[in-house]
């Protein structure tokens, strides 16, 4: 077990954002912007952003945006909230939201509100607190929350509110860790995180930590590292992070590196990949786990890159 | 249509816990305008085939939720509906006793059997019978009876303590009479971090207007709550329970000399510095005035005599045959808390075993020690304020050197009781000086209840951040706050940073959310917490922020601060 391999892990994130011309690439081509936020942010948590090149990522995100304002997973590919607001995120990682204009994505992300104040991920209509959450977050990052109906979006999460204490991802959906951390999130980010009850919640979210330490998303599941985030972030937003064991989760995080090649995998022993890296170093984040930097659990994105948008001039 | 269901049985049946399915089902039982009644059978079909079926379990929940809510025939009688529901799901609860696809729905059957749905009024200040002096003859604000009041300026605070949050409290809804000309536009607020405008506590001020109105005769006031119509509670239930209390006011010549504060000399909070409470003949009766009217006597809602207790009953006698294991313990645990909160005015008579079953579960499942200390904590406090010979054993007079009189202020100190959860703040609505030291706290959520609070220790507790404290922003009449020893600055993680106003949440106006300099942006949390107090005594060393500039950064924010870290301030 032992330690965090830092360093092995930022060769890891390097060399995949190198790769373009493998199969994994390809498969995950679609979500490479997904990938640029998990990767750079875990790079970021662990102090080397300085790493990789950004006025060359910067000019890759513009690619990817579209005339409606919204940004694709890639080149060529289509527009989408999900990409949308990873943009946004790594842009806020190298401070320069700047280069955006700020109303065409806001309008892109505002128009996808619908009348019961919940959220499309795209024109083709799907609808998920998922989305709920994105919007929200984007539209904080950007200072634009006033461009939606907050009263009707936060009503709308309401109503996916279960007996549990969790959420689902459309109203009557069952509670699952994911759609908690998108709600409890959205509802943090605009002042509403009263509709919680945080006792019922932080103890469906503690029993979530099994016998080997790792969490599952929800009753009866396995454990994945990714769950480090999404239980743990929600646990930390409402103040019951207390509520699980600790070490239990840090030993079990650690288990699941590749302490040779880097990166971290869903379960110890499993292959690793990018997704499950930054999850992983997230949670370990919120574990006040030495050498990592605090990262916020409601954007996502380390404490000093939030406080950066929200408390200077 | 029927199609689709096939389809659905084929999948579920090779995955019952897959949500597309379950979300896929509710789309097209929809569309085929299925009644939820059959609904309701598949979930239980479901459960037949698999107990360990969380899905089937939460589907039940939100179709008996929606029957019940709509009182559909055969759904309208509570507590049929609810006995059959706990059969069903103890079968799930006894069958594998590690296996968790039960336990929550259990407990918000529990939940359906003890919630009272209507908002009441819990408890009040001032207590009913009690007696006011504005201002204070000599010596500080509180004084050593516990009946008797004392304020050193022209007002103070009303508060209302409900079971609930609620909106609607102003001076139409709630009306406050007294025999002279008092301002009937008393300005009610909500005591919430939020803007919803709803709260479980409501204060106000009640200020004398005419600095020199006093008489030989006391004022009679009179508190009416509900007698309009307005109040209603978050779920939206209507108040309609209407209460009055009543207390009188004497109002005294003021003092020739003014500030008495500067009397007040720098408060210790060390042991030698508190003398026991000594209750004189006469004060037995007063103290018991002060808990038996506290709680507010509410005819409405379970009680120990209704269908809810035998319920809690019958369950906890099944219950005990699983004490064995964990869910078994606090699921007792948790039967035996429900069957004292169904007897409010009474004393609670199980939390003795109650304490012994999260001790064992502490041991049991170290993972989820905390979640049990912090139950366990809630019911040490509810055991400590339920009578008047434990909560006594906590008072004490405060003693100093510069005060004249024999009896200082009353002190209720709880410190050394490793807690490490506040609650029970109904029941100490009275309280001035508060010494919580040496415990485990990290939050002291639902104090702002307490809006008397002039004197308050921390010390020595596991506060991580200012945000921590959002409750002190409430608290107009502090004066006095120790939080030396703590872990301010200490944690890269704030656990209550989106708990707090600020406008990281949104919560804050434009303006409020200002921060013009560099040291109020580096220290923002203590900032906002901070700025509108009118400390006079602040103990902040044996945290990590502690430091010269945030000293200094202090002595600004705080004009009125005289003593900091024990040393005078210029």
């Amino acid at each position: 077990m032992g330690e965090l391999a830092a360093d092995k892990h930022v060769k890891y994130i390097l060399a995949v954002e190198k790769r373009k011309d493998n199969f994994e690439s390809a498969v995950l081509e679609h979500l490479r912007m997904n990938g640029a936020y998990w990767g750079l942010t875990t790079l970021d948590l662990l102090g080397k952003l300085d790493a990789v090149d950004s006025n060359e990522i910067i000019e890759w995100i513009l690619k990817c945006q579209h005339e409606s304002g919204g940004f694709a997973g890639n080149v060529g590919h289509d527009p989408h909230i999900l990409y949308t607001l990873s943009a946004i995120q790594v842009l806020a990682l190298f401070d320069k939201l700047n280069v955006l204009d700020v109303d065409k994505v806001s309008t892109y992300i505002a128009g996808l509100q619908n009348e019961d104040g919940s959220f499309s991920g795209d024109i083709w209509g799907e609808v998920d607190t998922r989305f709920s959450y994105i919007a929200i977050c984007g539209l904080s990052i950007l200072k634009c929350l006033d461009k939606i109906n907050v009263e009707r979006a936060v009503n709308y999460i309401i109503s996916c509110r279960n007996v549990d204490g969790g959420f689902g991802c459309t109203p009557g959906g069952e509670s699952h860790a994911g759609q908690i951390f998108c709600c409890v999130a959205a509802l943090a980010i605009t002042g509403a995180l009263h509709y919680v009850d945080k006792d019922l919640l932080g103890w469906w979210l503690c029993e979530r930590q099994v016998k080997s330490g790792g969490l599952n998303g929800r009753p009866e599941k396995l454990p994945d590292v990714c769950y480090s985030w999404w239980v743990l972030s929600s646990l930390t937003m409402i103040d019951r992070v207390h509520w699980i064991s600790k070490e239990k989760l840090i030993k079990f995080i650690l288990n699941c590196q590749d302490t040779e090649n880097g990166g971290i995998s869903d379960r110890p022993d499993d292959a690793v990949d990018i997704f499950h890296t930054y999850f992983g170093v997230a949670g370990l984040s919120l574990l006040e786990y030495p050498g990592v930097k605090a990262v916020d659990p409601a954007y996502a994105l380390p404490v000093d890159v939030v406080d950066r948008i929200f408390f200077s001039k | 249509m029927d199609k689709e269901l096939g389809l659905l049985d084929k999948l579920q049946a090779m995955d019952a816990r897959n949500f597309h399915a379950w979300n896929y089902r509710r789309f097209v039982a929809a569309l085929m305008k299925r009644s939820d009644e059959d609904e309701l059978e598949h979930t239980e079909n479901m459960i037949d085939k698999n107990l360990s079926n969380y899905s089937a379990w939460h589907n039940r929940s939100v179709l008996l939720s929606n029957l019940m809510k709509k009182a559909a025939p055969g759904f309208t009688n509570k507590e049929e509906v609810l006995t059959r529901e706990y059969e069903l799901v103890c079968e799930a609860l006894f069958t594998d006793e590690d296996d968790q696809s039960g336990w929550f729905y259990h407990l918000w059957l529990l939940d359906q059997t003890v919630r009272s749905d209507f908002p009441l009024l819990v408890s009040s200040w001032p207590v009913e019978g009690s007696d006011i002096f504005l201002p204070a003859a000599d010596c500080l604000d509180g004084c050593a009876s516990m009946n008797v009041f004392h304020y050193s300026s022209r007002n103070f605070p009303l508060v209302l303590y409900f079971n609930q949050s609620v909106g609607g409290v102003n001076s139409s809804t709630v009306s406050v009479s007294c025999g002279f000309n008092l301002n009937a536009d008393l300005i009610w607020k909500p005591l919430s971090s939020n803007d919803s405008q709803c709260a479980k506590v409501w204060a106000t001020r009640l200020a004398i207007p005419d600095a020199e109105l006093h008489s030989s005769e006391p004022y009679q006031v009179e508190v009416k709550v509900g007698y309009s119509l307005g109040i209603v509670s978050t779920t939206g239930v209507a108040y309609s329970h209407p209460s009055q209390t009543s207390f009188q006011l004497h109002l005294q010549k003021p003092p020739l000399e003014s500030g008495h504060e500067s009397r007040l000399g720098k408060i210790q909070w060390k042991d030698d510095c508190f003398a026991d409470y000594e209750s004189g003949s006469a004060e037995p009766d007063l103290v018991n005035l002060l808990l038996d009217n506290l709680t507010i006597k509410n005819e409405v809602g379970p009680t120990a005599s209704t269908w809810q207790a035998r319920i809690i009953d019958y369950e906890t006698n099944i219950f005990r045959d699983l004490l064995d294991c964990k869910i078994g313990m606090l699921t007792v645990a948790r039967l035996l808390t429900a069957y004292d909160l169904l007897r409010p005015l009474d004393k609670p008579v199980h939390c003795e075993e109650v304490l012994e079953l999260y001790s064992e579960l502490m041991k049991l499942d170290p993972t989820h020690y905390r979640y049990y200390k912090d139950n366990h904590s809630l019911v040490l406090l509810q055991q400590v304020t339920s009578s008047k010979e434990s909560l006594l054993s906590h008072c004490f007079h405060y003693r100093d050197s510069t005060l004249s009189t024999s009896g200082g202020p009353l002190c209720l100190r709880l410190n050394n009781l490793a807690i490490s959860q506040l609650g029970s703040f109904g029941k100490l609505l009275w309280v001035q000086v508060l010494d919580l030291s040496n415990n485990g706290l990290q939050s002291i959520e639902g104090l702002e209840a307490l809006q008397r609070l002039s004197q308050l220790c921390l010390r020595n507790n596991k506060f991580r951040s200012f945000t921590a404290l959002e409750s002190l922003r409430y608290l107009k009449s502090l004066k006095v706050l120790d939080i030396s020893q703590n872990e301010i600055g200490s944690h890269s993680i704030d656990t209550t940073r989106y708990l707090f106003r600020s406008p990281l949440s949104h919560s804050m106006g434009s303006c409020d959310g200002n921060i013009n300099d560099l040291s109020s942006k580096a220290y923002w949390e203590a900032f906002f917490v901070l700025k509108d107090m009118g400390l006079t005594q602040l103990d902040m060393a044996g945290n990590a922020i502690a430091s010269g500039s945030f000293n200094v950064f202090l002595e600004k924010l705080l004009p009125t601060l005289k003593w900091l870290d024990g040393v005078q301030v210029n």
